[in-house]
């Protein structure tokens, strides 16, 4: 059913970063200050802060979206280099807050990846996707609904369930629930753990930014905080 | 049948029709009466000076006149493409002066030299009129099309981001909107080309009528006109939606909103 999986794990972490950081494009303040991070199979990673911390920034530069002013993003013990971005992006997914679904109805936005290259290999499994949506508490005719028709919870597991059937290593959520109803922050919550616990070996991580102290809690095994920038632990939860 | 010349009398009168339109602006109070007296004085005297810089061109009809003059107005014509729109990107300009001269200069000499088979192929009666109407609608379609491209790119930022956060290369999360925007930059000449002779007699066809020339004969050179325009604006279009995409995305697959700039 799911892929084959090593069978012992990997001693090498899956994303490392060397003094990191980001810049404000206009202003040149500094976004992200210098960061050395490293996230390893297994790891349940929470950060927290306020608004404008630069949490975000984090999570956009991890997921190569933006471009680092310095330092690098590692995987494997690797730079990542131009041609291989795909390739990792397939590896580690970003899920932004507000969820972006394509015009038609939520399996076609479920089958959407399978379209991309970096898929062609790979086919839409609805056994699978039904056992998601199940997870998440819908029933199958759920499938059916309009992408447009979704509240923002809906659309939100969709898009968690459109990663989640790819089999990511590495998840970074970006305050999923932040808009969300406690029932949907629930379904998002179950879907990363079930995925989570996926890996037969641990193989698998997740950085989950949050505002929400308690779910940051609940979803993590090491909890970071940001504040202006700076990236801190908070000890381990 | 003879053919009428214009005296300057004449022109008047015609000229004094705009009055009706200053007396819409008056009494619906649209407030344009400023722009009419510009577009009025901007059309007699853009007319009566391309009338005798042709007259002299044709008089002179080398190729080191007619060669710069088609470079001049390919490059009126890029910059116009360039537009005011409420976005843009640093390069644009350039981008437009691209599309628009490497499209309608290929296709122009297709014209000329392949179809219409004038030599010299400088022969201004031919070449400049013909340009001319080429530039004209591919400066639209390539305007379009790159307002489009932005559009469609920033609107739809959080797909664009979705489709590489999956894993998509920058051309599969472009894809959607560069569709879009040659859609839109396409649909005027195809719009165009089915009215025209039922809504609209075009303006060289019409001259080449009132000139003398037999319909009929009018009739086969529009007809190879309107394939001009449209394969021009198309390959203008595609052109420069493929610049826009290369400038707003990276080599390593990304979004680079911050490269729309919004003109105050």
């Amino acid at each position: 059913m799911s892929s084959p999986a090593p069978l012992t794990s990997d001693a090498r972490p899956l994303i490392e970063t060397r003094k990191l950081s980001r810049l404000d494009l206009r202003s040149g303040a500094p976004l992200l200050q210098p960061v050395d991070f490293t996230l390893s199979g297994g790891e349940r990673v929470a950060i927290t802060g306020s608004s404008g911390s630069g949490k975000s920034v984090f999570l956009r530069t991890l997921a190569l979206l933006d471009a680092p002013d310095a330092g690098e993003v590692l995987w494997r013990n690797e730079a990542v280099d131009h041609a291989q971005i795909p390739l990792y992006r397939s590896r580690v997914c970003y899920i932004a807050q507000r969820p972006a679904l394509v015009d038609g109805s939520v399996e076609d936005n479920l089958r959407f990846p399978y379209g991309l290259n970096i898929f062609k290999q790979q086919t839409f499994d609805l056994e699978k996707v039904k056992g998601l949506l199940r997870q998440a508490g819908k029933p199958d005719s759920f499938l059916l609904k309009t992408a447009g028709d979704l509240s923002g919870g809906e659309a939100q597991v969709v898009s968690l369930i459109r990663a989640i059937q790819l089999d990511p290593q590495v998840i970074l959520l970006d305050e999923p629930t932040a808009a969300l109803d406690p029932q949907s922050s629930r379904d998002v919550e179950t879907l990363v753990d079930t995925w989570f616990q996926g890996g037969t070996v641990p193989t698998r991580a997740y950085i989950w930014v949050s505002h929400d102290h308690d779910q940051a809690r609940r979803m993590s095994n090491i909890r970071l905080e940001m504040h202006a920038g700076m990236l801190t632990a908070m000890g381990d939860a | 049948m003879n053919y009428q010349n214009l005296s300057a009398t004449d022109i008047s009168i015609a000229a004094c029709l705009i009055l009706i339109n200053g007396a819409l602006s008056l009494g619906l109070k649209l407030g344009l009466e400023r722009q009419l007296i510009w577009a009025s004085i901007r059309t007699v005297v853009q007319l009566l000076a391309i009338g005798y810089i042709l007259g002299w061109v044709f008089e002179f009809a080398y190729w080191y006149v007619v060669l710069p003059l088609m470079c001049l107005m390919t490059l009126i014509a890029g910059f116009s493409a360039a537009g005011r729109g409420k976005r843009t990107y640093a390069g644009r300009r350039l981008d437009s002066i691209v599309s628009v001269w490497g499209s309608s200069w290929l296709i122009a000499a297709i014209g000329l030299l392949l179809v219409i088979q004038i030599r010299p192929w400088y022969e201004p009666q031919y070449a400049i009129p013909i340009l001319g109407m080429i530039l004209g609608n591919t400066l639209t379609g390539v305007s379009l099309g790159i307002e489009r491209m932005m559009q469609e790119l920033s609107s739809g930022r959080s797909t664009v981001e979705m489709i590489l956060s999956l894993g998509g290369s920058r051309w599969e999360a472009a894809q959607l909107a560069a569709r879009q925007a040659v859609r839109a930059g396409m649909t005027p000449t195809l719009n165009q080309m089915s009215v025209v002779g039922i809504v609209s007699l075009p303006g060289m066809m019409t001259g080449q009528v009132l000139a003398g020339q037999s319909p009929a004969d009018a009739v086969r050179y529009q007809i190879v006109i309107m394939f001009l325009i449209a394969a021009s604006s198309a390959l203008g279009t595609v052109c420069a939606v493929l610049l826009t995409y290369r400038r707003l995305f990276s080599a390593d697959h990304r979004f680079m909103m911050h490269k729309l700039i919004n003109r105050g």
